[in-house]
């Protein structure tokens, strides 16, 4: 028999549903992969019986020729961001160890609706602050991949879906839930060589998952491949009416419309991204895409998108300052950490419970928001900054005019090695200076394996569409993915 | 690592003109409610200096005339019905709480 | 309107004040959650996990409030604003769960409005003045805190956490503790009528944070000091002149008033520091991203205007208009259930000055009795519009009909059939009424002569035994018709 896990979404749901196989043998398959895999670190928790649970929900509904969903018997790792009734859940943070939900996500319990099950809560930057996940109160997740030549450092996975990407990766899971404030789903696919979609903002719901920045989280599927993503997207997305930034649109058939045929697309190259000192694999991966996307028959423009330079500081105003107000709820009153120094009253009581239960990376964003908000500064820093995004967000509109969607790479480099960026925030955070805009402007944006690098690690091409067109950018995905050849896989060393 | 990268990656180190000391650095902590020593603060006057120095560039875009970004994607506030559909969950409330008193939360006692 | 003057030892004083409402708005479940938003209920009960901001929840805004706050700003002709939008108040408190309060600082949805106030409401010359409303905003409720139910810890009950409020606030138009006293009541009274807010603040449905300050008659404002929620009249007047008196005291001795928050003890008749509030002064407000813009259309205006009562300055015209007394007007309107009560009277076709005079002197005078409220009377308008129509149509007697009126109160019965049931219905046969006087005439020959030699008073007595002889039911135009035939003759 074939081993399971190698199996995606598409072939697991297929074969489920065939009787070639039933749920419960790929639960069992996949649970075995995460319990042999501890080395990565990439669960909090794991919840074999929960995956087991939901496929045999699943081989019932089948016996009883009841309609099968979408992800029927498909096993999938969470991201620790994602509300889950009864599973503990903590964004990666020590404030929220011990906290169990009294409720399940939207877009968690959309897909449990669609016939997943859950392996486990997956790792991750903690408050999906972070682009290494080096931040986790959990410890640091490892990337499945090293560089060639026999240097066994150990790799950063990505961030801050860090715990999503390496387990994909590493086929523990066939996909998993990643949520992207500023790159946070498309920059870890890159880094171990999966695909990972956000899609518009306000696709998914928000509710039930815990907030970083609001006005930039979006949830987006993280898998193997374009189809998966298509398939999976479909599942988690929808209207819902306890997000008052909730799209109240139907969701598309993306699975259904998938088509790689580019004719009649125009495809921009923004040549702001063409950065003077970039890494020249980077630089050659882009123009294979390039060629990749004509021959798939897209017209390549070059288009100008002027305020990209002014992206990343303005993120680093804006979702700091909406952290600094989200992040004001843990205080040990209601839930999470308490810690209550001898004597202490009630300022004391947060500052120590907030002190001991946030990391140094959150500490830090929390106190940049805090300043950039404060009297006197809010002008300044904020609503500058939210200018600057409305100019960042027309420079999208204007490019529209030109082309239907954007090819770059996902990230400036491969992945680095733990602890190689982690003394200087400005460093890491430069991470994230391909993907950020994008957020900003809410708009779809997708990474697909583009190529190895000279170390033999994985990058990422970036595709960024318009508003609500999540159906351009994967068909333009999966017009690289039919073209680049991607099969590269981590030597299994865990 | 820094100096090497130009352009986008290209971190200005101009002097930052609303610097930061360390009393600010305590006072931002203090409104933060997060606990800070001396070295910790002390460490943090630079990383905030670093940060807001390469934030301030927003400084030299021109943006006369431009409103800040209310709504990411063009969209409407949606109003609910007036219609109670929730609480009465007092169980699911309190199941975390790391004091609980009876039916309520516990908290240092606070002198008005 | 009022010349309030506070004697120092260095001359006169003016007190400037201004108040900041928050009223609660009136409607079933939360701002921004779907739990209820009544009053009272066990600890915690009245609460969902969007109000105990669990992680990921978030706020949905409650069409009903929007409303009530458009509707409450149409009433004092302000300034909707058809763009608004939630900001989020920054500050660490046990009783606020998310860290913050959503509230509405950049763009409220109301703007500028006002309100004319009238110092006695019962006296037609009193003297009007027209106070300023900067500024209508929504935000929510926080929590409370109890702190004497265990010796190291306070309790957090979030019953109230996300309830609606509408905060008000005026310009610093007010002079005198009067002028505030007579702003908050006809404040109340437009809320109740728009019925935005309950107006009960005995459960704190509206508390006022009063801003007062101290200037020599003339010169600039002085420092103010906001006293927060005060929560009655009374009390809003005594804060204002304990604390007016004090800054007077402090500045008359040297000394200086800063810029703070200060609560208002009525027992001990004084204001005090809340110290435990003082470092929390760096709000950092900004635009809540959880929420977008608020965009109201013409439609949902135009429903919110025409949904709205008469109010009580157009009422109380209309009522003078009609004939009443401007007192009479003046305490039909004061308050919207009376007027309301008055309303539904009229609508049973009674004569409105037989109506208002028997709702302010026979009704209210029983309720005083009964110690009741007007919406708990035992008689309805329908019943009492029965009992006016029997006085009308000549059928009982105006004094007959207060007995009447006793026995509905007790039983319930309507008003016709204890007429019928007792006999009560009022005679005109001459007949019966001559044989009675002149039974009467018999008995008290004495006092007729008095009577006939110019002791005119005495016609009163002969009405009064007539009356007593015919049980009462005798028509007393008839009565006295007969009387002064028989006497004078
Ligand atoms: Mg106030
Ligand atoms: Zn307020």
């Amino acid at each position: 028999m074939t081993d399971l896990t190698k199996l995606g979404v598409a072939a697991i749901r297929t074969g489920v549903a065939s009787g070639e196989f039933n749920a419960v043998e790929v639960a069992e398959a996949f649970n075995a992969n995460v319990a042999a895999a501890k080395a990565l670190n990439a669960f909090i928790v794991e919840t074999p019986e929960k995956a087991i649970e939901a496929a045999q929900a699943v081989d019932a509904d089948r016996a009883a020729g009841n309609p099968l969903g979408k992800m029927a018997g498909v096993p999938i790792g969470m991201k620790d961001l994602f509300c889950t009734e009864g599973v503990q859940t903590t964004a990666a943070s020590h404030i929220l160890e011990g906290f169990v939900p009294t409720y399940e996500s939207t877009v968690s319990a959309n897909l449990w609706k669609a016939g997943a099950g859950m392996l486990g809560k997956l790792n991750m930057d903690q408050f999906a602050m972070g682009s290494s996940n080096e931040t986790s109160y959990f410890g640091n997740v490892i990337s499945p991949w090293r560089r060639g030549g026999g240097d066994n450092a150990a790799l950063a996975p990505g961030g801050s879906s860090g715990g999503s990407s390496s387990a994909i990766a590493a086929r523990l899971c066939p996909a998993a839930t990643g949520t992207d404030t500023g790159g946070s789903i498309r920059q870890p696919a890159a880094f171990v060589g999966i695909s990972g979609i956000k899609p518009t903002y306000g696709r998914c719901s928000r509710w039930g998952v815990v907030a970083f920045a609001s006005s930039l989280d979006q949830a987006g599927p993280m898998s193997r491949d374009v189809r998966d993503c298509a398939i999976m997207l479909e599942a988690m997305a929808g209207f819902d009416p306890k997000d008052s930034t909730s799209l109240d649109l139907p969701v598309p058939e993306w699975e259904a419309g998938l088509n790689s045929d580019l004719r009649g697309k125009k495809v921009g190259i923004p040549k702001e991204y063409r950065l003077d000192g970039i890494d020249e694999d980077i630089a050659a991966m882009w123009d294979n895409g390039i060629a990749w996307l004509k021959d798939a028959g897209a017209e390549i423009v070059d288009i100008s998108l002027p305020h990209t330079k002014y992206a990343l500081p303005a993120y680093y105003i804006i979702a700091p300052a909406e952290a600094s107000s989200n992040l004001a709820r843990y205080d040990g009153v209601r839930y999470g950490l308490r810690d209550l120094p001898d004597g202490a009253g009630l300022q004391d009581m947060y500052a120590a419970t907030r002190a001991a239960g946030f990391g140094a990376e959150v500490r830090r964003r929390i106190m940049i928001g805090t300043y950039v908000l404060s009297a006197g500064f809010y002008d300044a820093y904020y609503t500058q900054a939210q200018k600057v995004r409305a100019l960042i967000a027309r420079d999208f509109e204007a490019a529209w005019a030109q082309c239907d969607l954007i090819l770059a790479p996902t990230a400036p480099s491969a992945a680095f090695g733990l602890g190689e960026k982690t003394s200087d925030p400005l460093a890491m955070y430069l991470n994230d200076v391909f993907a950020v805009p994008a957020s900003l402007a809410g708009l779809p944006a997708m990474s697909v394996p583009g190529g190895l690098d000279k170390q033999g690690l994985p990058l990422g091409l970036q595709i960024v569409g318009k508003a609500l067109d999540e159906q351009g950018v994967l068909n333009a995905g999966l017009a690289i993915e039919e073209r680049a050849g991607f099969t590269a896989e981590a030597e299994k060393w865990w | 690592m820094l100096a090497a990268t130009t352009g986008l990656l290209a971190i200005r180190t101009t002097r930052n003109p609303m610097s930061v000391d360390k009393d600010t650095v305590n006072k931002i902590a203090k409104l933060s409610r997060i606990a800070i020593s001396d070295e910790e603060a002390e460490k943090m006057v630079g990383e905030l200096n670093g940060i807001l120095a390469w934030v301030e560039q927003l400084g030299e875009v021109d943006c006369s005339g431009v409103e800040p970004m209310t709504a990411v994607i063009p969209n409407h506030l949606r109003l609910r019905d007036d219609v109670v559909t929730d609480g009465d969950v007092r169980e699911r409330v309190l199941a975390n709480a790391p004091a609980r008193e009876g039916s309520f939360f516990g908290v240092p006692k606070v002198i008005e | 309107m009022s010349e309030y003057r506070i004697q120092g030892i260095t001359g006169e004083w003016e007190v400037v004040i201004g108040l900041e409402v928050h009223a609660q708005v009136t409607s079933n479940a939360k701002l921004f959650s779907g739990a209820s938003a009544a009053y009272g209920g066990e600890p915690n009960s009245h609460v969902s996990l969007v109000d105990a901001a669990m992680p990921g929840m978030l706020p949905v805004p409650n069409r009903e409030c929007i409303r009530q706050a458009v509707r409450t700003g149409m009433a004092i002709n302000a300034q909707i604003n058809k763009w608004s939008r939630f900001d989020r108040k920054n500050y660490f408190y046990a009783d606020l769960p998310q860290g913050y309060q959503i509230s509405q600082l950049y763009h409220p949805i109301v703007g500028e409005g006002e309100i004319e106030v009238i110092l006695d409401e019962k006296d037609a010359n009193s003297p009007r003045k027209t106070i300023g409303i900067e500024r209508i905003h929504v935000e929510q409720d926080a929590g409370k805190l109890m702190h004497d139910q265990h010796p190291t810890m306070s309790y957090v009950d979030l019953n109230r956490s996300g309830v609606a409020l509408m905060e008000i606030v005026s310009r610093p138009d007010m002079r005198s503790p009067a002028e505030a006293g007579a702003y908050v009541k006809k404040l109340r009274s437009i809320l109740r009528y728009v019925g935005s807010c309950d107006g009960n603040m005995e459960e704190g449905s509206m508390r006022a944070d009063v801003n007062v300050s101290v200037r020599k008659p003339g010169e600039e404002f002085g420092t103010r000091t906001e006293t927060k929620n005060v929560n009655s009249i009374r009390f809003v007047m005594q804060a204002i002149e304990v604390e007016a008196r004090r800054q007077v005291d402090l500045i008359e001795d040297g000394g200086t008033v800063v810029q703070e928050t200060r609560l208002f003890d009525p027992n001990k008749l004084e204001t005090r520091s809340m110290r435990s509030k003082e470092d929390a002064h760096d709000y950092r407000y900004f635009p809540d991203p959880d929420l977008l813009p608020l965009e109201l259309d013409d439609a949902f205006l135009e429903e919110c205007r025409a949904s709205l009562p008469e109010l009580p300055d157009a009422k109380r015209a209309r009522y003078e208009a009609m004939g009443l007394t401007a007192y009479n007007a003046a305490v039909l309107t004061a308050e919207a259930e009376t007027a309301f009560w008055f309303e539904d009277l009229l609508a049973e076709r009674v004569d409105p000055k037989q109506g208002s005079n028997w709702l302010l002197s026979e009704l209210f005078g029983a309720l005083n009795r009964l110690g009741k409220s007007l919406e708990e009377s035992p008689v309805n308008p329908k019943q009492a519009a029965e009992l006016l129509g029997l006085v009308a149509d000549g059928t009982i007697s105006g004094s007959i009909s207060k007995q009447v009126f006793e026995i509905m109160l007790e039983t319930g019965q309507g008003a016709a059939a204890i007429v019928e049931e007792k006999g009560l219905k009022q005679t005109s046969d001459t007949g019966a009424i001559e044989a009675e006087i002149a039974k009467i005439i018999a008995a008290n020959e004495d006092k007729v002569a008095e009577y006939r030699s110019g002791k005119d008073k005495l016609f009163g007595f002969f009405v009064g035994q007539t009356m007593k002889a015919m049980g009462g039911k005798a028509n007393p135009g008839v009565v006295n018709e007969l009387l002064k035939k028989a006497l004078d003759q």
